[in-house]
């Protein structure tokens, strides 16, 4: 279910933690198969599961707690957009409601075309350089004003 | 973003060059020279803790607990595995700190958590990084394996005998995790949810075994305290506030961003160095210890200085060192109704004061906002405070009624104008 690379990259998370203790690797693991292949299905989540050798519901409730983790399909790019306090005195609500009129969606609303999903993040712990916008998680871009923003989603093909 | 290096993490670090983080810099700038020190001379645990006790360091992550003290919890002599923890699972609005360490200066957090591991009797640690931050945990993975080739990190570290692995743990987005014992629990594999204390880290923490956390950049100020002596780290703050640390800050100032400079510097000062006030706009209020900590209006903020006790008499906290600027034209309601959505988003869900009581306080505060708010809403708010703070496992809750007490004692009218007149008070703007 999970290519060789995904696969080895679990065995090296696996590798950090007491051999008892392979439930310590369930972050690592779904992060790792959900870069590989987008979202969580539940089907995946119990894939992981078995990989590591922990009971299913005991990774479910890993992927349920941590907001990161997508549990569904969501667009090509995923935009999370930090309007905490600290973020909205530095221009994140504007930078928020700039990404919605250009792409035409809400938070939580993929575009027509699924290329786009625009989500509400909180705190990236990045507030000096805000706005601020993750790109699928892992991709952290500041100083997101509207024209830093056009170039970044010309970027995103 | 700027940086402003006084203080003993940043003070040699060339953060504009691309490759300062790596060891090679590091150990240029007199790095690893602290740990050979120990090694070389077989300096004792009680030394090295009575070294930290002088220099006054006290935890950085927004306790302000004396780091010495709590290495000298540990059970140093008793048989067994122990753990080192370094909490890098930075998440409080306002506060971006750590995420500068690990980005450039990470051998000076590695090294630092060697000393601990020899310090407390671990031979293993781990680094829990915030889960945002991905691109700089995998610079840290780097950072480890340089380690582990120039012989720092290992089997037998420089033929002392003394042997200690280090590993990077990566968090995937939740505030509670910053919480130590809600950080163990997810170290485990399981839901961020905090422990009841006691027992404490100390005696049962990870995998139940005795384990130490500490802030990141508490860790990160080890090595020179070792090198150069507690007391020369103690100088170089107040006597109950040693040392330099990073303030971060954020909001309406010219240069937002992160300044080491020696705790008790007043706050003046730093505003000078961030550039003073964006647009020359006249200040309101200050958050001066991250999102938790209680909101000052500008005139009692102009008179504080930068340490634990200073803010503290202010009626606020020093906390993590985040501090957020709000200028005149910001409504106090809709500041408010920012922060106790995160609050209400980021509760674990375990304790029931916090878990409703955050979802109450930001239905309130929303309603007030959206022209739907009663005069007595602001004493609903209260009592809702007064069922949740000092009634749950953790501090979520505290740090949750925190902003809500401090924001209607202090800014009363904003809140009343809107109730009455359903609209700000001020004619709002963001920025």
């Amino acid at each position: 279910m999970l290519s060789k690379e995904s696969l080895q990259k679990i065995d090296i998370e696996l590798a950090k933690y007491p051999k008892e203790q392979s439930r310590s690797a369930i972050m690592a693991a779904l992060r790792i198969a959900q870069t590989e292949k987008g979202w969580l299905s539940n089907e995946l989540i119990e894939y992981v599961a078995s990989y590591i050798n922990i009971p299913p519901v005991q990774a479910l409730e890993v992927a349920t707690f941590y907001g990161m983790y997508n549990l569904k399909q969501y667009g090509k790019y995923k935009l999370s957009v930090c309007t905490n306090l600290p973020c909205a005195l530095s221009g994140a609500v504007d930078a928020a409601d700039y990404l919605k009129k250009t792409l035409g969606v809400n938070f939580g609303e993929t575009t027509a075309d699924g290329k786009y999903t625009l989500m509400e993040g909180e705190c990236m712990g990045a507030c000096g350089d805000a706005p601020v916008i993750l790109v699928n998680n892992h991709k952290m871009c500041g100083y997101m004003t509207p024209d830093a923003i056009d170039k970044k989603l010309a970027e995103l093909q | 973003m700027a940086i402003y290096k006084s203080g003993v993490i940043f003070a040699d670090v060339d953060t504009f060059d691309k490759n300062c983080w790596h060891i090679d810099k590091y150990i240029a700038r007199g790095g690893y020279e602290a740990l050979k020190q120990i090694l070389n001379n077989k300096i004792t645990s009680d030394v090295i803790i009575s070294e930290l006790k002088m220099s006054g360091l006290r935890g950085r992550g927004g306790a302000g607990f004396p780091t010495g003290l709590k290495w000298s919890f540990m059970p140093r002599a008793m048989d067994g595995q122990k753990y080192i923890v370094c909490n890098s699972d930075e998440g409080e609005p306002g506060t971006f700190k750590d995420k500068d360490i690990l980005e450039f200066n990470p051998h000076s957090l590695i090294e630092g958590m060697i000393i601990a591991g020899y310090t407390i009797g671990a031979s293993v640690g781990y680094n829990y990084i915030h889960g945002e931050i991905f691109e700089i945990y995998e610079q840290f993975e780097e950072a480890l394996r340089e380690a582990i080739e120039a012989g720092f990190l290992g089997n037998n570290i420089l033929g002392s005998g003394f042997s200690f692995n280090l590993y990077a743990h990566h968090g995937y987005g939740a505030y509670i995790c910053g919480e130590e014992t809600a950080l163990i629990e997810s170290m485990e594999g399981k839901k961020g949810q905090p422990r009841f204390k006691p027992p404490f880290p100390a005696s049962f923490g990870l995998y139940g075994k005795p384990t130490t956390i500490n802030n990141t950049e508490s860790l990160a100020s080890v090595p020179f305290i070792i090198k150069d002596t507690g007391k020369s780290f103690l100088e170089k703050g107040t006597p109950n506030s040693g040392g330099t640390k990073l303030f971060s800050i954020s909001g309406h100032i010219n240069r937002p961003g992160n300044y080491e400079i020696p705790l008790g510097t007043p706050f003046r000062e730093l505003l000078a160095l961030a550039g003073g006030m964006k647009n020359n706009k006249k200040m309101k209020a200050v958050i001066p210890g991250g999102s938790s900590a209680p909101v000052l209006p500008a005139d009692i903020m102009m008179d504080c200085n930068m340490d634990y006790d200073s803010i503290a008499k202010a009626g606020s906290m020093l906390g993590s060192g985040a501090v957020i600027v709000i200028n005149e034209d910001v409504c106090m309601v809709k500041a408010l109704e920012r922060l106790a959505w995160f609050y209400h988003e980021e509760s674990c869900g375990q304790c029931t004061p916090c878990r409703e009581g955050t979802g109450w306080m930001y239905d309130i505060i929303h309603r007030i906002e959206n022209k739907m708010g009663k005069i007595e809403d602001l004493e609903l708010l209260d009592s809702i405070g007064n069922q949740m703070a000092g009634r749950t496992i953790c501090a979520l809750a505290d740090a949750a009624v925190f902003p809500v007490r401090s924001f209607i004692k202090h800014f009363k009218d904003e809140f009343v104008h809107h109730i009455e007149h359903k609209e700000c008070k001020v004619n709002h703007k963001w920025c």
